[in-house]
């Protein structure tokens, strides 16, 4: 790779290389995204490199390990080019077949494709599946072809395109007008708008000024920037260099979860790559702009992602938060203007820079443009990540994206924004999801987790499960927030063992009006949210659980009573084995027994069950 | 205590108090946990109080006072591993290893942990042993798992 040392140079080399490059040589692109890796898409790239090696394809296939390919339900992916066949459930024992009748003979591997769980009908083609069919990538355009660790391939699909043009045909104040002018809030959850905190930043006549790229995602169930910075971290980069030149920046920081190793090694090496080549540095492109990036990884801390927490642990402190304002863009890290915008916010830059602002506002909704990208997962059949424009409805991600609930079981919330978001009954599902609407039904857009449930989920435990969530993850330093997630997990730990009263309803109210009024920060304020939304929407499962002592759905263990049925069992003692504290006994090959007074009901015994024996009542 | 090992850590950076963090960070990477008298010279060389250090060490869920096992096993706990029973999971492990979560196995082999969120939620139930992922963990994988690194 070689330091571009003007624009001129860069369009040359950019040249070269397409030249270079067949459109119509194979390649078979293994997924090794968030969803594909941990079912061993590492074996499968190993076992692809092995066949092609073995049938002497080694120099005319192309070889890769991309980043989320999307659709992690079918996870392993893998995209065959350039007839973009995709298959999924690739194991690698399926590898050979796919070489010899995909690569060498030109057909489809009918029983890899994907199919249809209502119609059977197959669709080999990414065009063709139904998943893939409402959404518009901007932010995911490139996750599933480029090579993550090639900065060749970037570039070959107009990488560093926006920072060529930044430098060369704009200026500062040029490109905050296009970013203000295209509309882009921010993508972390609260939704600031972009240009105007750039704005802020630049007018503050204090030096130096700083960048921070928000790569904490710790919203359990969110794993869109995750799949970003491992799958495209160029295009981070380039968004946060387009960013410091607009304010005027000269260093930046990538704060990553320590819990993404894989992220912190790929914007590591892009970043060294960026430096080798010019784009990062002194004198970038030989504009005269200096900026530099340098990744900051995260300890293992929820509260980190709170902007002015993040930045006293960037300071070498605990991660507390501290009261706003000032706000970061006046006197951030280091007392200094600080930027700090989250990873996808900045993924979306280059390409508004690239195409115009006008192009980017033409998407989505009146006050919410461009694209959103989510991590649909819970009980739906198709899930994964998925882009779609501001202003597509809950119905349109969750049935038509996502093929509607597994098994066919009825809908019951989509939970989204994390746990500062709220569970969105079923009421609301032609809700267009925009920010503006999700805080109209008692939720946020947060950073865009959507958590599909169905019937087997408890509301109560839900609420529970964030509230629990929060209180370990509360820093602790205001009352409000420490003190009411301590009372309210109290009060909902009273409901789920039975012993709840209807007067817990209001106080639980209570005590959410006070922590959002006096909270310091986003943690504590939006906290209540999982409360709020769920006694407002599933009050009688609240009911259920106080009057009756009963959890409908099945998962309150207190509630629960796990027994075995005697003409069921096969006497395997599969449960016996799992079970921790030796609750169940019978003889082998005869029915067995639990005894309930040493049950803790965890569980384990009705999941060894291979014979649907164990019931739960 | 090995001071060069610790000197190698300290030569990466400035030695100013903003790199407490990643200091700390490296020498839980190359020690399994925090050690007392390396903790005091970091505090000498960073001119940071060792009651700061406590304090960030203790806030902080990836930094341990205590060695941790030579492998280290986290069960996801994020919202779509809870709701497909990651709980089953941690318990299962918790049960075979015979060490509650948050604890380290007598003879050093395995910590077992618990975290917010992985980020491969579409395969929930999720579980980390050391840097590879396994999807789908249902209790019945549980010792299969094990095996591999047993």
């Amino acid at each position: 790779m070689p330091r571009f040392e003007s624009i001129d140079h860069l369009r040359e080399y950019r040249r070269q290389l397409m030249a270079k490059r067949d459109a119509n040589q194979p390649q078979v692109l293994v997924c090794a995204g968030p969803g594909c890796l941990p079912m061993g898409s590492e074996e499968v790239a190993a076992a692809f490199r092995e066949e092609l090696e073995k049938n002497g394809l080694a120099a005319k296939v192309v070889l890769k390990e991309c980043g989320c390919h999307g659709l992690c339900a079918g996870a392993v992916r893998v995209l065959i080019r350039p007839q973009e066949i995709t298959y999924q459930h690739v194991t690698s024992e399926d590898v050979p077949e796919i070489v010899e009748k995909t690569l060498k003979e030109g057909q489809v591997v009918d029983r890899l494709v994907y199919e249809d769980l209502h119609t059977q009908e197959k669709a080999a083609y990414k065009k063709d599946i139904p998943f893939f069919k409402g959404q518009m990538p901007i932010v995911l355009r490139k996750l599933d072809i480029i090579d993550p660790t090639s900065l060749d391939d970037y570039l070959a699909l107009g990488g560093y395109r926006g920072l060529r043009k930044a430098l060369m045909e704009m200026k500062p104040d040029d490109i905050i007008d296009a970013i203000d002018h295209s509309g882009l809030r921010g993508r972390g959850g609260g939704g600031f708008p972009t240009g105007r905190k750039w704005r802020i930043c630049q007018e503050v006549e204090d030096e130096p000024k700083f960048i921070i790229c928000n790569g904490d995602e710790g919203d359990p169930g969110a794993f869109m920037d995750r799949a970003v910075m491992e799958g495209d971290p160029h295009a981070v980069l380039e968004g946060m260099i387009i960013g410091a030149f607009a304010i005027g920046a000269s260093k930046g920081y990538i704060y990553v979860r320590h819990e993404y190793p894989l992220a912190v090694s790929r914007l590591q090496l892009a970043i060294e790559q960026a430096r080798e080549s010019g784009f990062l540095g002194k004198n970038i492109l030989r504009s005269g702009f200096d900026f530099d990036i340098k990744i900051s990884r995260g300890a293992g801390a929820f509260v980190c992602g709170e902007e002015t927490a993040l930045i006293h642990s960037m300071e070498g402190n605990i991660g507390e938060p501290s009261p706003r304002p000032p706000y970061p863009a006046q006197s951030g890290l280091f007392g200094k203007p600080t930027v700090i915008n989250n990873v996808e916010t900045w993924a979306n830059v280059p390409e508004i820079i690239n195409l115009g602002a006008d192009w980017f506002a033409n998407i989505g909704t009146e006050k919410s443009k461009g694209t959103k990208v989510f991590s649909l997962v819970g009980a739906v059949n198709q899930t994964g990540l998925v882009e779609v424009p501001m202003g597509t409805t809950l119905r349109q991600i969750v049935y038509d994206l996502g093929g509607g609930l597994r098994q066919d079981r009825e809908f019951k919330a989509v939970q989204t924004g994390g746990p500062s978001g709220g569970c969105i009954p079923a009421q609301f599902l032609d809700l267009p999801v925009d920010y503006d609407s999700l805080q109209s039904v008692g939720s946020i857009m947060g950073s865009g987790g959507m958590i599909v449930m169905d019937t087997s989920s408890c509301m109560v435990d839900v609420a529970r499960y964030f509230i629990n969530f929060l209180y370990q993850e509360s820093c602790g330093k205001c009352t409000p927030c420490r003190e009411g997630l301590k009372q309210i997990l109290f009060i909902l730990d009273e409901i789920i063992h039975g012993r709840g009263q209807e007067e817990h309803l209001g106080l639980m109210e209570e005590l959410c009006n006070a922590m959002s009024a006096a909270s310091i920060c986003g943690l504590g304020k939006s906290a209540v949210n999982p409360i709020r939304s769920t006694i407002k929407y599933f009050r009688e499962e609240y009911l259920a659980h106080i009057r009756d002592k009963k959890c409908h759905a099945l998962v309150c263990r207190p509630l629960l009573k796990y027994t075995v049925d005697p003409e069921t069992c096969t006497g395997c003692l599969a449960c016996v084995r799992e079970c921790p504290v030796g609750a169940i006994s019978g003889k082998k090959k005869m029915a067995q027994e639990i005894d309930q007074e040493l049950c803790v009901k965890c569980g384990l015994c009705y999941e060894a069950c291979q014979f649907e024996a164990v019931k739960i009542e | 205590m090995d001071l060069p090992r610790l000197e190698t850590i300290l030569s990466r950076y400035e030695g100013e108090s903003a790199d407490l963090i990643p200091v700390l960070q490296d020498i839980q990477d190359a020690y399994s946990y925090l050690p007392k008298e390396e903790l005091h010279v970091v505090s000498e060389r960073l001119q940071v109080p060792l009651t700061q250090i406590y304090s960030v060490a203790t806030f902080f869920k990836m930094f341990s006072l205590i060695p941790k096992g030579k492998h280290q096993i986290k069960v996801c706990t994020g919202t779509t591993c809870h709701l497909k029973g990651s709980h089953r999971v941690a318990e299962s492990l918790s049960h075979r290893l015979g060490v509650e979560v948050g604890y380290t196995t007598k003879d050093m082999q395995f910590s077992l942990d618990t975290v917010g969120c992985l980020g491969s939620c579409a395969q929930a139930p999720v579980m980390m042993v050391d840097d590879k992922y396994f999807g789908r963990t249902t209790v019945d994988k549980v010792p299969k798992i094990l095996k591999l690194y047993k």
